[in-house]
């Protein structure tokens, strides 16, 4: 099993005249795992993606996919052999009907996986003799999730995957994801919903703006960051609890709460050295966190 | 046996998983011999990475408490040793209770409590 990263940028650059959508995006996603891709609309999210699979050219910077360079057509050609995509926009032949459409997949693809494709079609509940184009937009998106995880490929790329899918739709979906990690398959997708990237994630990669903000295991994330709340008679000056790890201080009254990304330890340490009258540490979910790095960028 | 995780307590999912086992072996739930679900079951089962299932089971190989058989899935092994830690859990439930009983009767709430608890373990051991 290689160690290598799926998923390698560094610098990348897109702009569309003068609107810069990704300004220097440093990046790397490990195999063999579930990685999230967050961010809010706009964040540059599909631009990334559309880069990595060789759909649009970036400005300037480079990476690899599955060690295959952006920008070098025949190696974009190769990469797109072991990389399966869904979209939005997906592009699927309304005037084939669901089988159709199967079976013309399946022809490009020689390593296709049958049981998936029929373990997923009594799932998902497609209808074999209807027109793509009558296909209602979940039925659509669960059948092109369909075509991409029975080709089994080394990496999947999904575009917020649960979009227009009902709640029933997302936990097939994420339960599809789950077997196909188990089988291999390293996942990338992006997603607004923070509570199904907190049930399914490995690693969460937020982009903000075209930058990379953060980046990490979410175990790491669950073990570090804290809010601390503390009381005091007489509030220190802020400047005493400015330690590694604290990312922001805010103070009311006696009261002060500390946003810290990591050394609550240290925090609570100094909160008794300065005779709090009360010590409250709370974990912080990932909505929160994800919020607090989005803001203060 | 049942699980039950929870993405949002500041807790990284495979300690979840490996204390629920843990005490599953404890209360007697799971038995010396029994068999868990394979990585890939258990992980669509509970709709969590695989990866977190393969860390938990991988962690309580090493701590002696399953046993990984390639290809048959993780099996309990209950030691002496484990049997040791389940009498030091018993004593340790038993001064925890009376000490919330205490601070309960001292007019304590069970939030003021709990909080407490969390300040106190997050400093350093």
């Amino acid at each position: 099993m290689s160690h290598a990263p799926v998923i390698q940028v560094h610098e990348l650059k897109k702009s569309f005249g003068r609107v810069d959508a990704v300004c220097g995006l440093n990046m790397s996603v490990a195999p063999n795992r579930i990685t999230a891709f967050l961010g809010l609309n706009g964040a540059g999210k599909s631009t990334t993606i559309k880069m990595l699979l060789g759909m649009i050219a970036p400005s300037s910077g480079e990476g690899t996919v599955l060690g295959r360079r952006l920008g070098d057509p025949a190696e974009s050609v190769d990469m797109r052999k072991y990389v399966a995509y869904v979209s939005e926009q997906q592009h699927l032949y309304d005037y084939m009907t669901v089988e159709q459409m199967i079976r013309f997949t399946k022809s490009f693809h020689p390593g296709w996986h049958g049981e998936i494709e029929q373990k997923l079609l009594r799932t998902y509940e497609l209808p074999l003799n209807r027109k793509v184009g009558a296909l209602s937009k979940g039925m659509r998106r669960k059948l092109a999730l369909l075509l991409a995880f029975a080709r089994k490929p080394e990496l999947l790329i999904l575009d917020e995957p649960s979009d227009s899918l009902d709640p029933i739709g997302i936990e097939q979906l994420l339960e599809s994801m789950v077997a196909q990690c188990s089988e291999g398959t390293s996942i990338f997708f992006s997603s607004h919903q923070i509570a199904e990237v907190e049930r399914v994630a490995d690693d969460v990669c937020v982009i903000h703006k075209g930058r990379l903000v953060m980046n990490g295991s979410l175990d790491d994330l669950r073990q570090s960051y804290r809010q601390i709340d503390l009381v005091f008679n007489a509030v220190p000056d802020e400047v005493e609890f400015r330690l590694p790890g604290v990312e922001r201080i805010s103070t009311q009254g006696h009261q002060m709460r500390i946003f810290a990304s990591g050394n609550s330890e240290a925090v609570v340490e100094r909160a008794r050295a300065f005779y709090a009258s009360s010590i409250d540490v709370a974990p912080i979910g990932l909505r929160e966190i994800f919020l607090e790095r989005v803001k203060e960028n | 046996m049942f699980f039950r995780l929870n993405s949002t307590n500041g807790q990284p999912l495979y300690l979840q998983l490996m204390q629920q086992i843990r005490h599953a072996a404890e209360t007697g739930a799971l038995q010396d011999g029994d068999q868990l679900p394979g990585i890939r079951t258990l992980a669509e089962r509970l709709v969590v990475s695989p990866n977190t299932v393969a860390k938990a089971y991988s962690e309580l190989e090493h701590e002696g408490l399953l046993e990984l058989r390639h290809g048959s899935g993780a099996f309990l092994i209950i030691s002496r040793r484990s049997r040791a830690l389940t009498n030091r859990v018993q004593v340790a439930r038993k001064k925890v209770e009376g000490l919330v009983e205490e601070l309960r009767e001292s007019g304590l709430l069970n939030e003021e409590i709990r909080r407490l608890f969390e300040t106190a373990l997050v400093l350093p051991a």
